[in-house]
């Protein structure tokens, strides 16, 4: 039995396709693309409508916090992938600072074997750059990357030891892997909790400045620079860390970024009332830095979409804003966010917007995925473009309810999430 | 006219009208409070909360006997922030009290915004005595109290607003509800003291004290936290005090009238010199009379009281 996807609006920005087709899949894979594909098929088959939907290779989010093992009340790996595919995300990277942490082979083996069991998209596992995350020695990446590992990051924490980044920048190039990097200057963040500008001075709050990042990912830059290695910047914020970027891949570093929904689609302002789902490490910044993160994507400076999804639960989150932990749980609410503040305010076309979801961080970290071409994994999102939701804990699959949106009305909604040729969500409804 | 607001969690916000209306209301509880018998009957059968996190003697009195005073019940719980991080939430505290019937909460916390999140999960209304670095009503009211009283109006006057206004949430409620009234505000303190972008609140920000003095009509002395220098935000107590000690050679620079305001309890000699401390032009002990005035009005009107004049007299 063969799956169709018939007469939707294909978008493969790696193989610059952009028009109606159909798509043929079998055996977990792409086996034909092309116009009138879906006319062979028979009885046995299904065959999925797509006239008036968007077809695009399968979302893959390079960062999110799946908090299994040890935060299993946050989440597991069966509820994180449940709430990727709802978002239409067919993989998601995890990060590392679970308890105990992902800094050993042994981590990755367990990650990966619990994603098998439970979870219904593609889990790759990124281990910590440091033991226990602890920015003293470096775990065994060699090991880690054999049996999985497709990226580093100490992501949550800063490695603050500017000798280690450099050494982990050398190790990690060894191993071809990226090392991406958490950029706060935990002095300067010292016990902050949001932005710190007109906001925190009225909100009472202590702050976090734009400084914080801009002076890590400063440093990391100019150590990618003089080790030659690559390096990938986690949740970029500041207006300053965008033109960091920006001149150093002018002037040839390895450098890339990625940018989060909630900093493209609020500010410091959403702080007030003291709505602790608006905490997120880095904090929400201004007005200037939201627009420059936007310039950022249209200009090519920032090429990676992720989410930072980062699930908490509702007791953890209804504290005293300065007590919750930082967090937003982002990845059901990716993909219209995103359409907002990049397809209706005219930062980005669809195709590139769907580059930066896909191809552009598969091909960060050598990942399969991330093309509709024949002969690649079926991993396959349908958009509707047009569909109107409000968001709502209705059908919420993420165990964190940690989100600012809820009430919001967005545009342009994942209604078909397909992994390896299964479909895994449809209708916005997972299908078990 | 009633006050309208559930909660009182900060003078931002608050219309000059409010401001207004809350200072005409303290003036005859000032009455009260000077009787030989300091008791009227108007909160009999009310219960007062004072749900405080944080060490203070002052502001919890205060309450306590402006609910006195008024024939409330008034039940003090003092706990520290440091024990209720590890056990109960604030939010299971707040439900445990408003089950057992307490009509209002007034809270002290640690935390900027604990008062705004008790206050959407309890049916007790909340006055906020102090959270984090937020705000202070009653401390910007009885403030204003004390100055409208010995200046007869608010507006156009020049308060200079001095110390340590990063961390204050006095100088917050100063600063809203001056500003509301129609007075110009200036602050003062030491650059690493000054909150980012403070001038787009509407005020002027000094480094330097005899600049910020200049003219003044009315100077407003923050308590220094000592422990601040620990922070690293000032080199030392010797050093703040030799460039920011409010002592009669810089008073010289206001206004003639200059009335000096301090909300306590002072650092003698630190932010400010015993002899201006215990000067006539000082208020200090007034403002802890119209401490209790203020938190008396503010309990009668949230308690669902008429006018000022209606049941208080």
């Amino acid at each position: 039995m063969a799956l169709y996807i018939k007469k939707g609006r294909v978008i493969d920005p790696a193989n610059e396709i952009d028009e109606i087709r159909d798509l043929k899949i079998d055996n977990g894979k792409i086996v034909a693309s092309g116009l009138a594909v879906a006319e062979e098929a028979t009885e046995v088959d299904e065959v999925i409508d797509c006239e008036g939907m968007l077809v695009i290779p399968g979302l893959i989010d390079l960062h999110c916090h799946l908090r299994e093992p040890g935060g299993e009340a946050k989440e597991t790996i069966a509820s994180g992938t449940r709430a990727a595919a709802r978002g239409g995300f067919t993989a998601v990277s995890a990060m590392a600072n679970t308890a105990p942490v992902c800094d050993s082979q042994s981590g990755v083996e367990f990650l990966l074997k619990r994603a098998a069991e439970t979870g219904i998209v593609r889990v790759y596992p990124i281990g910590a750059i440091t033991k226990g995350l602890k920015g003293q020695e470096l775990a065994e990446m060699a090991d880690m990357a054999t049996c999985g590992a497709i990226a580093f990051s100490d992501d949550g924490k800063t490695l603050s030891r500017s000798d280690l980044m450099r050494q982990a920048l050398q190790y990690a190039q060894m191993c071809q892997r990226l090392i991406i990097c958490h950029c706060e200057d935990d002095d300067l963040v010292h016990d902050g909790v949001m932005h710190e500008g007109y906001w925190s001075t009225i909100l009472g709050l202590k702050g976090i400045p734009a400084v914080a990042e801009d002076i890590i990912v400063a440093r990391d830059i100019q150590l990618a620079e003089d080790t030659g290695s690559a390096v990938h910047i986690a949740h970029v914020s500041t207006a300053g860390a965008v033109e960091l970027i920006r001149q150093a891949r002018a002037r040839g570093v390895n450098v890339t970024g990625e940018v989060c929904p909630h900093h493209l689609a609020l500010t410091d302002s959403a702080v007030e009332g003291y709505n602790s789902s608006t905490k997120v490490n880095p904090p929400l910044r201004t007005e200037k830095d939201r627009q420059a993160l936007k310039e950022g994507l249209r200009d090519g400076t920032l090429t990676i979409l992720a989410t930072d999804h980062a699930p908490h639960t509702t007791e953890e989150k209804a504290r005293e804003y300065a007590y919750a932990p930082f967090g937003i749980s982002g990845l059901e609410t990716a993909w219209p966010l995103y359409w907002r503040e990049l397809i209706e305010e005219k930062v980005m076309t669809i195709s590139e917007m769907v580059a930066s979801l896909t191809i552009h961080p598969a091909k960060r970290c050598n990942l399969p995925g991330g093309t509709l071409s024949v002969g690649a994994p079926a991993d396959i999102t349908v958009i509707d473009p047009n569909m109107e939701e409000n968001v709502s804990l209705e059908g919420w699959e993420s165990q964190g309810k940690n989100t600012p949106f809820l009430g919001w009305t967005l545009r342009s909604w994942p209604i078909c999430t397909i992994v390896n040729g299964q479909i895994v969500m449809k209708d916005r409804k997972i299908v078990d | 006219m009633s006050f309208q607001r559930k909660d009182l969690l900060g003078l931002r916000g608050m219309t000059a009208q409010e401001i207004s209306y809350i200072l005409d209301t303290a003036l005859p509880m000032k009455d009260v409070i000077q009787r030989d018998i300091k008791k009227v009957p108007t909160l009999r059968g009310k219960t007062v909360v004072c749900l405080f996190y944080e060490a203070s003697t002052r502001t919890r009195t205060s309450f306590e006997l402006a609910g006195k005073y008024m024939s409330a019940d008034t039940i003090n719980i003092s706990t520290s922030t440091s024990s209720v991080v590890k056990g109960e939430s604030l939010i299971d505290t707040g439900k445990t009290i408003d089950a057992m019937g307490a009509d209002i909460i007034v809270l002290r916390h640690g935390a900027s915004g604990a008062p705004a999140l008790l206050g959407k999960h309890v049916k007790a209304r909340i006055i906020n005595a102090g959270d984090g670095f937020h705000e202070h009503p009653t401390q910007g009211l009885l403030d204003m109290l004390t100055i409208r009283e010995r200046k007869g109006t608010l507006e156009g006057l020049t308060v200079t607003i001095l110390g340590d206004i990063l961390h204050s949430r006095v100088a917050r409620s100063n600063i809203w509800g001056l500003t509301t009234m129609g007075a110009k505000v200036r602050v003062c303190g030491p650059a690493t003291l000054l909150p980012p972008e403070i001038e787009a609140l509407g005020v002027e920000a000094f480094t330097s004290v005899e600049e910020a003095l200049e003219g003044a009509d009315v100077v407003n002395v923050l308590r220094m936290q000592l422990e601040r220098q620990q922070k690293g935000l000032f080199p030392s107590i010797r050093e703040y005090a030799r460039l920011f000690a409010l002592n009669k050679e810089r008073l010289k620079r206001c206004k003639s009238d200059v009335l000096v305001l301090h909300p306590g309890p002072m650092n003698r000699g630190v932010e400010i010199a015993n002899d201006v401390a215990d000067a006539d032009f000082s208020a200090i002990e007034e403002q802890v009379t119209n401490g209790v005035a203020v938190r008396m009005a503010i309990l009668y009107l949230m308690m669902g009281g008429g006018t000022a004049n209606g049941s208080v007299h």
